[in-house]
């Protein structure tokens, strides 16, 4: 099997995968980082999301070949000391239950708040729905969006 | 100094007959045995908790935790009554330990009603151990110190941390009747306390059961019929053996697995494993399912569940009949985790580590698959991405226990989305028919509901209200023994039933001209003036969610253009009312808003309370609008969530959740608030348009209701 090289979360890594694995086991299975979850495989939940050159990817769909070249982070990488703006605003609003899609969750949040320090209500709904919940935290997250929002500012 | 705790403890045990006593008398009041050895360095311990030298309180929580919330909730209770600063307190997820714990399961809303008094004797036994010891260190009466954070202060004071009284405090003897706080007296029951998985989670360093993993373990994968009633007859997997990574395909039972290094190789070769299947009768199908559902209605030799008065005589003399027929599809319990297991099994003992409700079942069922004393099977458990009833059943554990049995190798066995979604145990499909007699003024004087399900047993639960307030009440129901395997689904029976019987109360409300509120309150006072037969519910605890409800929501005097709907019910040992207000945009209806008012007694974390109150009611709108599972030669036509569409973000109200926090001993929160939901927001959709919804999901009943939230 080829080899590739990836740059993920500041880290230069190899692995030796055949080229239509997607990132997401290669991740998981590979490289041991486990927080990126796999959902439901076709881009769907979001479960699955990490940042491609800073853009949310779903990570499912994404081969191998897809990440050369490019800065991949994964929640592991979104900060050192699980102190970014996002996780510090998740943790405070308490949003987690069962806490499996929220590392998609965030990974798309932090990407929102990057493009976009103020999102209003409706660029917010447009950003997280894509994602799925299955224990219904939407309310939650709808607050630490906007209290990450704040967070970030200061 | 840390050495040698463990000799110390040792020489404890046996020098001082105080400490044994002490805490067995805990134990064999909780029907738990307490191995003060089994706990490796820790001082002071039982069951529930290990105070060290340090100071360093660990709370071991037993039950399953699914998202509930209860990891967090069971610590809060022993740590209220142990009374430590809660910042600094370690808690863990105790793995299966039948010695240690009793319904170490998670299901039917019960761990808490269960626990409550057993959690807080196991920090009230600690704390007053801790005091005795400080009371014999300063020589003063016990009854002089109180505690705080950790410490316990005399009446100077001064102050000693429990630290540097458990070398003391183990010696302490317990009372058979360890006093507890008063409820006046908590500091952290009912205060908004955060999960304490949340940092583990947030950092994605939190340990699922997929995420789990040991050196030399195997991926497997298991292919299933997609037809439910389908037999394994041959199968072919020379072309799936090319695939670089792959190991084996083997079949066990009417099953084939694929066996390799890592999860894609194994998803790319299971689509080329050739399989013959072959079935013995009819595969189902939705048109099959109505056929069965339509006669069973007629011709079904239906099982009486409860008889109160005479029904026929209450038709036969009714001024007005009300009759209507509900019905709902199966549903998928789909949690965010699809189904996954590890399993290690050797000649004469298994390792099992993973997602499940029911950890000794997973247990038990390994011993007998593979005939290994259950005293040799361990089961830990990892954190569990939803479960919703799903892992109370462990067909993917023994699963997983099969195939590493198979191939002599730690296995790691995960199911794909479509594996979950078509891999069956789903909520039954099931209809029900009502039919409600008034006389002239308007009175109900007879309620019958018959309910037809596909595996799904009693289908009604027939000691609930409205039965209690009625003179004449026939409920009974039948089953039949469908190919399509189900099992509980969060709020098992009474996620569709309570949503049916409360629309079918507001359609008898309607015909009566009364209030739905109003009808409830007299049908309430009847009860407990006398109520008609057994009852399972308190009246007054039910008037008061009903009230606070309509006050909170202004019932009968919403604002212009918003149209309430009202629902309450009894649910899993909780009280729920809910008020759902509906507006019509451009001729069609758009929920705003859900009040809801629980009683589930005491709360115990208002942030834990309030997250599941919001689950419940966001999963009860997205399953009552969405949730569809049809059938087709045998097999589900949704596969994953591309078709199968489950509620998201931008589709969910404002929610209003409140809580009756009247002092009373506490029950459940996983499923109660689900119930309720779908009838609150059929009847609102009723009052805003006229039209009753009488089929779940609503999206396909009717269109004008299709784009609804």
């Amino acid at each position: 099997m080829p080899e590739y090289s990836l740059k993920i979360n500041g880290k230069k890594l190899k692995v030796d995968v055949s080229e239509d694995t997607p990132l997401l086991w290669v991740l998981r299975d590979h490289l041991d980082l486990t927080g990126t979850k796999y959902g439901c495989g076709i881009a769907q939940c979001g479960a699955c999301t990490i940042h491609i050159d800073g853009v949310p990817s779903r990570s499912c769909i994404s081969p191998v070949t897809l990440g050369i070249g490019k800065e991949i982070t994964t929640i592991e990488g979104l900060s050192e000391n699980g102190d970014h703006p996002v996780q510090k605003a998740w943790d405070a609003i308490d949003v987690p239950q069962c806490g499996f899609c929220q590392s998609g969750q965030m990974m798309t949040a932090s990407a929102l708040l990057k493009e976009n320090p103020n999102p209003n209500d409706e660029e917010i709904s447009m950003a997280m729905s894509a994602h799925i919940c299955r224990c219904g935290t939407y309310h939650r997250i709808s607050d630490a969006v906007k209290l990450a929002a704040k967070i970030q500012k200061q | 100094m840390k050495n040698n705790r463990r000799d110390f403890l040792k020489n404890m045990l046996l020098t001082s007959g105080a400490l044994v006593v002490g805490f067995k008398t805990l134990a064999a009041e909780n029907a738990q045995i307490i191995d003060l050895n089994s706990w490796g360095d820790e001082l002071m311990s039982n069951a529930f908790l290990t105070i060290d030298s340090q100071g360093l309180v660990t709370i071991f929580s037993p039950n399953p935790e699914i998202g509930q919330g209860i990891k967090t909730a069971f610590a809060v209770i022993v740590a209220e009554e142990l009374d430590i600063d809660w910042d600094k307190v370690v808690v863990k997820q105790a793995d299966l330990d039948t010695k240690r714990f009793e319904r170490q399961l998670t299901g039917g809303s019960g761990a808490i009603k269960h626990s409550w008094e057993r959690l807080r004797k196991a920090g009230a036994a600690g704390r007053y151990a801790l005091v005795e010891a400080a009371a014999t260190k300063w020589n003063v009466s016990p009854n002089s110190l109180k505690t705080d954070k950790g410490k316990v202060i005399n009446d100077k004071g001064e102050s000693l941390s429990y630290g540097e009284l458990v070398n003391l405090a183990v010696s302490v003897t317990l009372p058979a009747d360890i006093p507890l706080k008063s409820i006046k007296d908590f500091k952290l029951i009912g205060k908004t306390i955060k999960s304490v998985d949340n940092k583990a989670v947030l950092t994605g360093k939190a340990i699922y059961g997929m995420d789990y993993k040991v050196p030399g373990m195997l991926y497997a994968q298991v292919i299933r019929s997609k037809s439910f009633g389908q037999k394994l007859v041959d199968f072919d997997a020379s072309e799936a053996l090319k695939i670089d990574g792959i190991i084996a395909v083997k079949s066990f039972g009417d099953k084939v697995a694929v066996i390799g290094r890592s999860n894609w190789p194994i998803m790319k070769a299971r689509k080329l494993v050739k399989i013959n299947w072959s079935a013995a009768k009819e595969l189902e199908s939705d048109e099959m399912h109505n056929r069965i559902f339509s006669d069973l209605m007629v011709n079904g030799k239906f099982e009486t569940r409860r008889k109160d008065g005479d029904i026929d005589q209450a038709f036969k003399d009714a001024h007005k009949i009300i009759e209507a027929e509900y019905q709902c599809p199966f549903l998928s319990h789909s949690p965010m985790e699809p189904m996954n297991f590890f399993a290690d099994v050797k000649s004469d003992s298994v390792r099992l580590v993973g997602p499940t409700q029911t950890p000794q079942s997973a247990q038990n069922q390994v011993s007998k698959l593979l005939n290994i004393p259950v005293e040799n099977i361990t089961v830990d458990l990892t954190k569990m991405g939803g479960g919703f009833g799903r892992r109370l059943n462990n067909d993917y554990a023994l699963e997983a226990a099969e195939v590493s049995a198979l191939v002599k190798a730690p296995i790691k066995l995960q199911w794909t989305r479509e594996d979950d979604m078509n891999g069956g145990i789903y909520r039954p499909a099931v209809r029900y028919k009502f039919k409600a007699s008034l006389d002239k003024a308007g009175n109900v004087t007879g309620f019958m509901l018959k309910g037809v399900g596909l595996n799904a047993g009693n289908s009604t639960r027939q000691d609930n209200f409205p039965v209690g307030a009625i003179e004449n009440v026939l409920v009974e129901s039948v089953d039949y023994k469908s190919d399509i395997s189900t099992g509980p689904w969060r709020a098992p029976i009474t996620n569709f039933l309570a949503y049916a019987e409360q629309a079918f109360i507001d359609e008898i409300a309607f015909a009566a001209g009364k209030d739905p509120v109003k009808l409830r309150l007299e049908w309430l006072k009847k009860v407990q003036d006398k109520p008609v037969g057994k009852i399972t519910y308190e009246p007054a605890r039910f008037e008061k969610v009903i009230t606070t409800a309509a006050e909170r929501a202004k019932w009968g005097n919403a604002k212009k253009g918003i149209h309430q709907g009202f629902s309450v019910y009894f649910s899993h040992n909780s009280y729920v009312a809910q008020i759902a207000e509906v507006e019509l945009k451009k001729g069609k209806p758009n929920l705003k808003k859900v009040f809801a008012v629980t009683d589930c007694g005491i709360v115990i974390n208002q942030s834990g309370a309030k997250n599941q109150i919001y689950g419940a009611i966001v999963d009860g709108l997205g399953h009552a609008m969405y949730g569809n599972l049809n059938f087709e030669n045998g097999a589900p036509k949704q596969t994953n969530f591309d078709q199968y569409r489950l509620i998201r973000f931008n589709e969910v109200p404002e929610i209003d959740a409140h809580f009756v926090d009247n002092g009373i001993d506490p029950t459940g929160l996983g499923e109660p608030a689900l119930p309720p939901t779908g009838g609150a927001l059929a009847n609102a959709i009723f009052k805003a348009t006229g039209k009753r919804i009488y089929k779940q999901p609503f999206a396909i009943e009717d269109e004008n209701v299709a784009d609804i939230l």
